[in-house]
């Protein structure tokens, strides 16, 4: 066992693994990932969410939360998230990810698959119910800020927008930093931005964002 | 009527027969709001649940019908996107190998050292142009090169989008026949419903139209003769591994439509049935006609 880490919300742990120290949930495996009793280790290299939370970022998770998250892909990361968090749900647009999304969904209780495009809000506001705490946003879309403020009708007043921000999603030969700034800078027109954290040790050419309605 | 909830008009019987999942699912797929509301609350407020934990467990069935339909519906169209991929590019190719064999003969009057072939057009295009005689012939090349790369894209793509659409017909026939075989048919569902002896000489039909004229044997494999099992089967075997392999073929295809996973069976069944195919070479001829 490990000490609390007091920027982890509960149900997420630094546990240790092969000897190293790695964030971990508890929930049945999905991708082959390493397990200690019913702990599964969550990778930070395959996970946006899991870079954010192992560089430190304070995303204001406590456990438990009610989560809307786009961009599930195949549910890697959002397995994680329905461990440690209350009702979560899904939106992935491609089909062929959704069909392991649901093989994801089918093991747990509080994972909603919904294919659907964010870009498109109004196809899943019917599903998706107000004033969830946290939205994570994982899409490899250009207009990534647009489909943040598009969603933020879902958040309550004071959630949190945990968002990566691809790059090479909005352009391909820019420089990422540059891309970053234009990226933040429309988003601070829905957002107040808290923290943002390169996650390159990570994911090259990702920036994590945290950030609350205005 | 764009603020329903996606239970709104849903029947909330304690027999929850299939109906009533039915509707819902189409609600989740099909619905739309302005603006989402607290869902659960109202749920509970209107009688389709009794409590927000029983809402939660009907959300959850709800949706995840509706993600599995939704999904597969999908990913079944998108064999159609393979089957004019696969026609484009045999049509890119064609067409390349053509113009290649008109620039060939162009060339031959300018260049003492014109080649023939793609190869040569793409070496041509990356030239310059020494004279303005040379010009148009360069100029042409390009095109020539150009198609031949398009084709390779067409190719790419298909190679890498077979593999989803189809997983378990593009691993037995490699990601290109597979496409093809479904282009022959009409579709992954229309090569799904074939029977093995048509899968088996399909892209033959003139050889098997000839043969119910009376004129020619009938044809012993189609497009499936690019493959390896069948190809590198000695000539005597050949229409013995033809059959085996369209009869597996099948199978995937059938596996692929109307389920989801992957069978690693198959394919070593397959393999093993190839090996003792293959095999009476070795061992003479004296049960190695029995197929044909």
């Amino acid at each position: 066992m490990s000490d609390r880490d007091q920027s982890l919300p509960s149900g997420v742990e630094r546990r240790t693994f092969d000897e190293r120290e790695r964030l971990a949930t508890q929930g049945l495996p999905v991708y082959g990932e390493p397990t200690d009793g019913d702990w599964r280790v969550w990778d930070a290299g395959r996970s946006k969410l899991g870079a954010m939370l192992e560089l430190g970022m304070d995303t204001g998770l406590v456990g438990d939360e009610t989560v809307l998250y786009l961009g599930a892909a195949s549910g890697t990361t959002v397995s994680h998230v329905a461990d440690f968090a209350g009702p979560t749900y899904a939106v992935e647009f491609a089909p062929r990810p959704v069909r392991d999304l649901v093989g994801v969904a089918e093991d747990r209780d509080n994972l909603f698959p919904l294919l659907k495009d964010a870009r498109k809000p109004e196809t899943y506001a019917h599903v998706v119910e107000a004033d969830v705490d946290v939205l994570v946003q994982d899409v490899a879309t250009r207009g990534q800020a647009r489909v943040a403020a598009r969603n933020a009708q879902f958040l309550r007043d004071d959630g949190r927008l945990l968002a990566a921000i691809k790059a090479r999603s909005e352009d391909v030969t820019a420089d990422p930093s540059d891309v970053f700034d234009d990226v933040v800078d429309e988003l601070a027109e829905a957002f107040e931005i808290l923290e943002t954290t390169r996650l390159d040790r990570f994911h090259d050419d990702h920036l994590g964002v945290v950030a609350r309605p205005k | 009527m764009t603020t329903d909830a996606w239970f709104a008009g849903v029947t909330s019987d304690e027999s929850d027969g299939p109906d009533d999942t039915d509707e819902a699912v189409a609600h989740i797929r099909e619905g739309r709001a302005d603006a989402p509301a607290d869902w659960p609350a109202q749920a509970v407020e209107s009688g389709f649940a009794a409590t927000e934990e029983e809402y939660y467990q009907k959300l959850r069935a709800a949706t995840l019908a509706a993600a599995r339909t939704a999904a597969a519906e999908r990913e079944r169209a998108d064999d159609k996107q393979l089957v004019h991929a696969v026609r484009a590019m045999d049509d890119a190719e064609r067409t390349a190998n053509e113009l290649a064999e008109r620039l060939a003969e162009w060339a031959g009057t300018l260049f003492d050292d014109a080649g023939s072939g793609v190869g040569y057009a793409r070496e041509l295009a990356g030239r310059e142009a020494e004279t303005p005689a040379e010009q148009p012939v360069v100029s042409f090349a390009g095109r020539v090169a150009d198609l031949a790369d398009e084709a390779d894209d067409l190719r790419e793509f298909i190679e890498r989008r077979a593999p989803d659409v189809a997983p378990n017909l593009a691993e037995m026939a490699g990601p290109v026949l597979a496409a093809r075989l479904m282009s022959l048919a009409g579709g992954l569902d229309a090569l799904a419903k074939k029977p093995s002896g048509t899968v088996q000489v399909l892209g033959a039909e003139d050889a098997l139209f000839a043969h119910l004229a009376g004129r020619a044997t009938s044809p012993k494999h189609g497009v499936i003769f690019t493959h390896e099992y069948v190809r590198g089967t000695r000539s005597e075997d050949r229409g013995s591994a033809a059959r085996a392999f369209a009869g597996k073929l099948t199978l995937a295809a059938r596996v692929d439509h109307y389920g989801d996973e992957f069978k690693q069976e198959l394919h070593d069944d397959l393999r093993e049935r190839i090996e003792t195919i293959r095999a009476r070479a070795d061992e003479g001829d004296e049960d190695g006609g029995d197929d044909e």
